[in-house]
Order: structure tokens, then C-alpha cells, then sequence
């Protein structure tokens, strides 16, 4: 039962990210081999790119990205290469064209805006001062509050 | 027979917040003092009767009553007791149980505790508390019961998830809860202060306690998970950007703000209706997490319970509960008069930025975590949005907070010189900059982004140490000594907290910069030569588990010549879930992990990975620091001393006018 149990494991047990079979000789084409790949994502995956993933599908990719390295091609001829097959799904870094605007000037947007009416809003509250907003002396009954205070 | 008393008690709790809704909030609007008080006993009363039913559960669990289709569904005879009782929560049913048994004990704290509240607001705060409750108490018993029977109960259950089944993640779930739920706290009290009309530094000082408490507990809940992640998952990773990750990191980031900003209020009287606004987002955020995990709409690693139906509920309570809070803050936020006024170099606009950044990088997080979801609905195009995103638009703002935050946590409050303040603080920006040359210099050919946030984790640590030193004033380092144990423990918190962020900082710099990877297949017997450090694989065989089958391999590793451990990393493999699982095995230290993951066999032996990993375990070793931080100003006897001398104060006449 329990070789049983052992031989089911084996069987079950996913591919496991990267294996040494997979690695290029070269470690610089190896390197920007798992660069490409962790900005892939995998098909099959829920939410991890292929050089995390255990997938067989993953594993095909990741040999289809060290193929085309191999081939001579760049960086980002590899990535386009990739997303003409599979779609820009599997960038995980979406690109910046189109709508895809409004995700990466978002942040950016929102800290000038944010900026610019808190500068605003210090300015205007600051300037309250000259129309009987606090002042720097105490108030007769902050005096009086002040000497109780004390006397406790 | 448990089990329905169980079923019954949940029932009951539900009425009686039914009860706590209406009746003290009716109370408080009419001034009915003994209508305002009920809101006390039923309190404690849901809180009570929604423990025995959770009791209930956990019974039902441990003695493995499979006639439950809960316990059928995520348990099993041979899990170990630990795994039975957390299996209570790793369901949607039961999670949802712990849920409202943590928003019911809040509710009960705020009335045992809420002692020195003027009756009003304390019976507004537990009414409105009380309405989140009705909301999930329905969600619960309508969509989501854990105590449904099965008509043929089996033999044995279907085991929980084996990911599931680990210390660290045993006790992430009930610590999120607290901090999600807690700030449940914070909403109640904005709504209850929208609806009084008033916020005063009172108010602040109230409220500020609650958040603290959701904010530390959200700080060791999210550590926790991340820890889990990094031995669990197999490669180290410790943050993915996943949906259910991001689901805690925003209240988290909006409690933080929250928590700084209700400073400004206790102390200036000042950013009310901001702080107010906050208050009712931080909430805000916790359902949209809620709605992430449980609803599926988002893919993501761990989401469970995916079930557009109870989605859809969960987006109804978000709509209700944001959309009546908004409305009223719409109406009445206008009656929040400033009193404290200051300049724009001031403690005061130092946290005004605080806000800003965080609460854009939190909106940051949330785009980048909905977006796939807007671009398939709105254009038609099916996205991904993952880590090299969030990496890139992320940072920038936890760059910014780190350059700021020493130079305005020394700040003066009103109006302040900024080169008075920068002139104690240079010391530590030589050390910080010098750190990170030295950085720099060993990780020469890398990205400069490591280096530089290496130097400003130190320049965070080295502000926080300065901040302190200067509360102490001058003279004999005898007096400063006596002074700086006096000072108050909210001032200890703010140095501890803000110097845990610095390290939490610098553990991750240091692991994304400097971690180096090895990847082979190594023959049994076959040593090999990784850095300072030579590794052979001396052995693997077979272990069984209680509930699992393990392969096990033992890895002898020396460090520079001189044996260090024998690691055991392992391949698991469940057969009643019939999933596989690997356990890394790490030799953890202060400087370094060495982490060890055993792959399957190949070419005569096993595929092996070897990851130094430096200052890895500073990343959490941060986060503990922080909640430390945040216990210790919690402990600060002016929220138990001076809330109670504002009662005393509030009787006599002549205290000005707000």
C-alpha cells in the first residue's frame, strides 16, 4: 500500500519550475532566460508566471523562450514573440498603450492632484488665522482651564 | 444536538442585533437614556451566544462529526488536533463564522471598555456596529450556514486543503480577521461622530486605539502569511502581489494613514472629516477584500469559496454600508470645524503627505488588483496585471514615505523650521548614504534600487534612534537616560514602529538584491561547492506522515569547511486530498537562510535548489518590531488616564464654543 502510495505520488508530482534539464549552458542567456520568464504568466496557472509555475504548459513555454534565445533572438523579440502566440494575457506587466494608460498614470495623477489641493487646502486654513482663528496667546477660559490644571 | 444548539444560538445572536440596531440608535436620536443603555447587555449578550456557537463548530470538528457537510468537507480522522481545529476556519462557512465572532467581540469591548464614551456615542458606536452585524449575521445564515446537515453521513471526510495545513497559516486567518474587523471599530465610530455632528480631540483619542489594534493585528496577520509563503510555497518568495494578498495589504495601508491621521485630530483638532473619511474607507477596503477572496471574480492563488452568489452579497453590504456612510459624510461633513490651524512646514502637512502617499498607494494597489477584471468588462481585452507592475508603481511611493518620514516625525506641530530639524538628523543621512555606497560596491553589476533602499531603511532606523534621543533634551547623559525611561510608551511606539519599518525595509532590499540560486540535479553521496558553502545530498527515503506520505531528503551542508546542519527538505504527497505539497528546509539565521528544496528524481538523482537568501528572516523579524510598536503605544496610559479626565471636564459650563 504504502510502495502504492509512493508510486501515486511520483506520478502526481508536478514538474517543478525550473529543472536543471531546462537550463541553458550559457548562464548569460540562462539569466535573461529566467528575467523573460518571470514576466510571463502562466496560461494554465491561476496567478504565477512560468518560471514559479509546476505546469506542463509552463514548461513548454520556458523552453520556448530558451529556443528562441538560443536563435539569436533579443529580449523583447522573444516577449513579442510570445504574446503574438498567446495574446498580451501573459505579460504580467500589462504594456503601457491604451487604455493601459489610465492603470500606469493613475498613481502618478493622483499624487499631483493630491499635492495640489492639500497645498491648497494648508494655504487657505493657514490664512484663517487673520480671521480670528487660533492665535498663539490663550483664551480666558484656556487661562483659566491652564489653572486648574495646574493645581491638580 | 450541539450542532443545532449551535445553529440556534447563531439564530438568536442575529435577533438580538437586530435589537442593538435599532433600539439604542432610536434611543440616542430621541434621548432616551434606558434605550441608549440596552445597547450595553446585548452587546455582550451576541458576543456571548456567538461564541457558543462557534463552540459549537469547534466541537463539531474536533470530534470529526462528518453528519456536518462542513466537516465532511475539510476534515478528516487523521489530521492532526491542531489542523482539525483550524479547520474550522480554512472553509468559507466557518471563516465567515470567526468573522462575526471577531466583529461581535469588538462590539462587546466597546461596551465594556466604553465606559468614559458620553452615553450617546457609546449607544450610536455599538448601533452602528451593531447593523454590520445584522448584515453578515444574515449573510451567514442565508447563504452560508455551517451547520447543514448531511442525510448520509460518510465514513471519513475529505481532508483540508494540505497547503492549509500548517502552523503558519493556521493562525493567519484569525489574525486578519481581527485586524479586517477591527477596523469595523473605526467605521462605527465615524458614522456614530457623522451622526453626533461633532468630532473633537476626544473623538480622536478613542478611535485611535481601535485602529492601532487593526492595524498591529493586520501587520502580524499579513507577516504571518508572507512567513507562510516563503517556507511554504517552495521557491521564497515572500510577497507575490496576488489579489488575496493585496485584499489585506489596503487596509492596511489605509489603516496606517488612518492611524496617523486621528493623531492630527486627538492633538490639533484638526483634518476632522478627513480623518473621518478614512475611518469609513479602511472599512471600506476590508469588505472589497472580503468580496476578492470570496467571490472569485479575481483569479488568484488562494481565493476560496468561489460562488458568484455570496459575491453578489458581500458587493450588497459593501453598496449599503459605503453608500449610507458616504451619503452622510456628504451631508455632514461640512459641521467638522478645524480649530487647530498651521503652517506648511509643520508636523501637521508632514502627515498630511503621509496621507497622501499612502491612500494613493493603496488606490495604486486597487487598480492594479481590479484592473483585469475593468479591461475585460470595458474593453474587451483579457489582461494580466502581476508583481512587475505593482513592483514598478508601487515603490516609488514607499521610496517617498521613507526620504520623509524621519524629517516629519521630528517636525514641530504648528509651525516649524526645517533645518532644524534636519540638523540633528545628519548623522544618520551620512550613515544612511555610506550604506548604501557600501551596498552598492559589494553588489556591484546589480539594479541601484536595492542599494538605495538598503540606505534608507538605515536612514529610518538612524531617524527613529535620533527622534527618540532628542525627545530626552539636553544635559547629563545620566538625566537623559532617567528621561528617556520616562517617556511616554507612545512615544517608545512611534521610534519602535517607525525603526521595524526600517528593517522590514532593509530584509527585503537585501533578499531581492543579494539572494543567489543554485539549481542542479545532485547524485546521493556527490557533494558540491555553492558560495561559503559546500552541499551534499546524502540520502533520501521514504517517511509517512499521519496524513501524508513524505519523500525526504537529507542534506548535509558545511559553511566554510565547518559542518553547519543537516537539512531535511521534503516532497509530500496527501492522498486523501490527493494533492502534493514541498516542504523547503531552511537554516535560518540573523545574516543569512540557506534554503533547501527537494525536486523530483532525474538523470540518476534529484533535481535540487539552493537558495541563499540574506536577511530574509529581518523582513518579518520588521513586521513583529511594528506591531510591537503599535502594542506599545496602545499600552500608552493616556488613552485609560486622560479619556477619563475629559468626562470629568465636560460638565462645567463655560468651555468655549467649537
Amino acid at each position: 500500500m504504502k510502495r502504492l502510495l509512493l508510486v501515486l505520488m511520483l506520478l502526481a508530482s508536478p514538474l517543478w519550475a525550473v529543472q536543471p534539464d531546462e537550463m541553458l549552458d550559457d548562464p548569460v542567456l540562462e539569466a535573461r532566460a529566467r528575467e523573460i520568464s518571470a514576466g510571463l504568466r502562466c496560461l494554465v496557472c491561476r496567478n504565477e508566471s512560468i518560471d514559479e509555475s509546476n505546469a506542463e504548459l509552463a514548461r513548454d513555454l520556458r523552453l520556448l523562450v530558451r529556443e528562441r534565445l538560443v536563435e539569436g533572438g533579443t529580449n523583447v523579440e522573444t516577449v513579442d514573440y510570445i504574446v503574438a502566440r498567446d495574446g498580451e494575457y501573459v505579460l504580467l506587466r500589462p504594456n503601457a498603450q491604451g487604455a493601459n494608460l489610465l492603470l500606469w498614470l493613475a498613481g502618478p495623477a493622483l499624487v499631483l492632484l493630491g499635492l495640489g489641493l492639500s497645498v491648497g487646502f494648508i494655504r487657505k486654513q493657514a490664512r484663517r488665522r487673520d480671521v480670528g482663528g487660533e492665535t498663539d496667546t490663550l483664551s480666558k477660559a484656556e487661562e483659566a482651564r491652564l489653572r486648574e490644571i495646574m493645581r491638580d | 444536538m450541539i450542532t443545532e444548539l449551535g445553529h440556534f444560538t447563531l439564530i438568536l445572536a442575529f435577533a438580538v442585533s437586530v435589537f442593538q440596531m435599532v433600539v439604542p440608535l432610536v434611543g440616542a436620536h430621541k434621548g432616551w437614556p434606558e434605550w441608549m443603555a440596552a445597547a450595553g447587555p446585548a452587546a455582550t449578550a451576541q458576543f456571548l451566544l456567538t461564541a457558543v456557537s462557534f463552540t459549537a463548530l469547534t466541537i463539531a470538528f474536533v470530534t470529526s462529526d462528518f453528519s456536518l457537510s462542513l466537516v465532511t468537507n475539510n476534515s478528516h480522522t487523521l489530521k492532526p488536533m491542531l489542523y482539525k481545529i483550524s479547520g474550522v476556519w480554512g472553509n468559507h462557512e466557518g471563516s465567515l463564522l470567526l468573522w462575526v465572532l471577531i466583529l461581535t467581540l469588538f462590539g462587546a469591548s466597546a461596551a465594556w471598555f466604553g465606559g468614559n464614551l458620553p452615553p450617546r456615542l457609546r449607544a450610536r458606536v455599538l448601533g452602528v456596529q451593531s447593523a454590520i452585524g445584522v448584515a453578515f449575521f444574515a449573510f451567514i445564515l442565508f447563504t452560508s450556514n455551517p451547520f447543514l446537515r448531511l442525510e448520509n453521513p460518510p465514513m471519513n471526510g475529505g481532508d483540508l486543503n494540505p497547503l492549509l495545513q500548517d502552523p503558519g497559516l493556521a493562525f493567519h486567518p484569525p489574525f486578519l480577521y481581527l485586524g479586517y474587523v477591527g477596523l469595523s471599530m473605526s467605521f462605527s465610530f465615524a458614522v456614530a461622530a457623522l451622526l453626533e455632528g461633532r468630532v473633537d480631540a476626544a473623538w480622536g483619542r478613542w478611535v485611535r486605539p481601535w485602529t492601532l489594534a487593526a492595524w498591529l493585528f493586520l501587520t502580524v496577520g499579513i507577516g504571518l502569511g508572507s512567513w507562510w509563503a516563503y517556507y511554504e510555497l517552495g521557491w521564497g518568495g515572500f510577497w507575490f502581489w496576488d489579489p488575496v494578498e493585496n485584499a489585506s495589504f489596503m487596509p492596511w495601508l489605509i489603516s496606517a494613514a488612518l492611524l496617523h491621521c486621528a493623531i492630527v485630530v486627538e492633538k490639533r483638532e484638526t483634518l476632522k472629516s478627513w480623518t473621518i473619511l478614512l475611518a469609513i474607507l479602511a472599512f471600506g477596503f476590508s469588505l472589497i477584500g472580503t468580496f476578492i477572496v470570496r467571490s472569485g471574480v479575481i483569479t488568484s492563488v488562494h481565493a476560496f469559496a468561489n460562488d458568484p452568489e455570496r459575491g453578489i452579497f458581500v458587493l450588497l453590504i459593501l453598496g449599503v454600508f459605503m453608500g449610507g456612510a458616504f451619503l452622510l459624510f456628504a451631508l455632514r461633513a461640512g459641521a467638522m470645524e478645524a480649530k487647530g490651524i498651521f503652517g506648511l512646514v509643520s508636523r501637521e502637512s508632514a502627515l498630511v503627505v503621509n496621507n497622501l502617499f499612502l491612500v494613493v498607494s493603496c488606490f495604486v494597489v486597487f487598480i492594479g488588483t481590479i484592473w483585469p477584471l475593468l479591461a475585460e468588462m470595458f474593453l474587451d481585452r483579457t489582461l494580466s496585471v502581476g508583481p512587475p507592475f505593482f513592483n514598478a508603481a508601487f515603490t516609488p511611493f514607499i521610496f517617498v514615505l521613507a526620504v520623509i518620514l524621519p524629517i516629519g516625525a521630528m517636525l514641530p506641530w504648528k509651525r516649524a523650521k526645517i533645518a532644524r530639524v534636519l540638523k540633528p538628523l545628519l548623522p544618520g543621512a551620512v550613515l544612511a548614504v555610506a550604506a548604501a555606497l557600501l551596498a552598492y560596491a559589494i553588489a556591484s553589476g546589480q539594479s541601484a534600487l536595492g542599494p538605495v533602499f538598503i540606505g534608507l531603511a538605515v536612514w529610518l532606523v538612524a531617524g527613529a534612534v535620533v527622534d527618540l534621543a532628542s525627545r530626552t533634551g539636553r544635559g547629563a547623559i545620566g538625566d537623559r537616560l532617567g528621561r528617556l525611561v520616562r517617556l511616554p510608551r507612545a512615544d517608545w511606539g512611534k521610534t519602535i514602529g517607525h525603526a521595524g519599518f526600517g528593517l522590514t525595509l532593509f530584509g527585503i532590499a537585501a533578499v531581492t538584491t543579494y539572494q543567489t540560486e543554485d539549481i542542479r540535479v545532485a547524485r546521493i553521496g556527490e557533494s558540491f561547492t555553492f558560495g561559503a558553502y559546500e552541499i551534499t545530498l546524502t540520502d533520501v527515503r521514504q517517511v509517512d506522515g499521519p496524513n501524508y506520505v513524505s519523500l525526504m531528503g537529507s542534506v548535509e551542508v558545511l559553511e566554510n569547511g565547518t559542518p553547519l546542519a543537516t537539512l531535511h527538505p521534503e516532497r509530500r504527497f496527501y492522498p486523501v486530498a490527493g494533492m502534493p505539497t514541498t516542504e523547503a528546509a531552511i537554516n535560518g539565521g540573523v545574516t543569512r537562510d540557506v534554503y533547501v528544496v527537494l525536486g523530483e528524481p532525474q538523470r540518476g538523482g534529484f533535481a535540487l535548489r539552493t537558495y541563499i537568501k540574506p536577511f530574509a528572516n529581518w523582513i518579518w523579524g520588521g513586521a513583529i518590531i511594528m506591531a510591537l510598536g503599535g502594542l506599545m503605544s496602545l499600552s500608552d496610559r493616556r488613552y485609560r488616564v486622560a479619556a477619563g479626565a475629559r468626562r470629568r471636564r465636560a460638565e462645567p459650563v463655560g468651555v468655549p464654543a467649537e
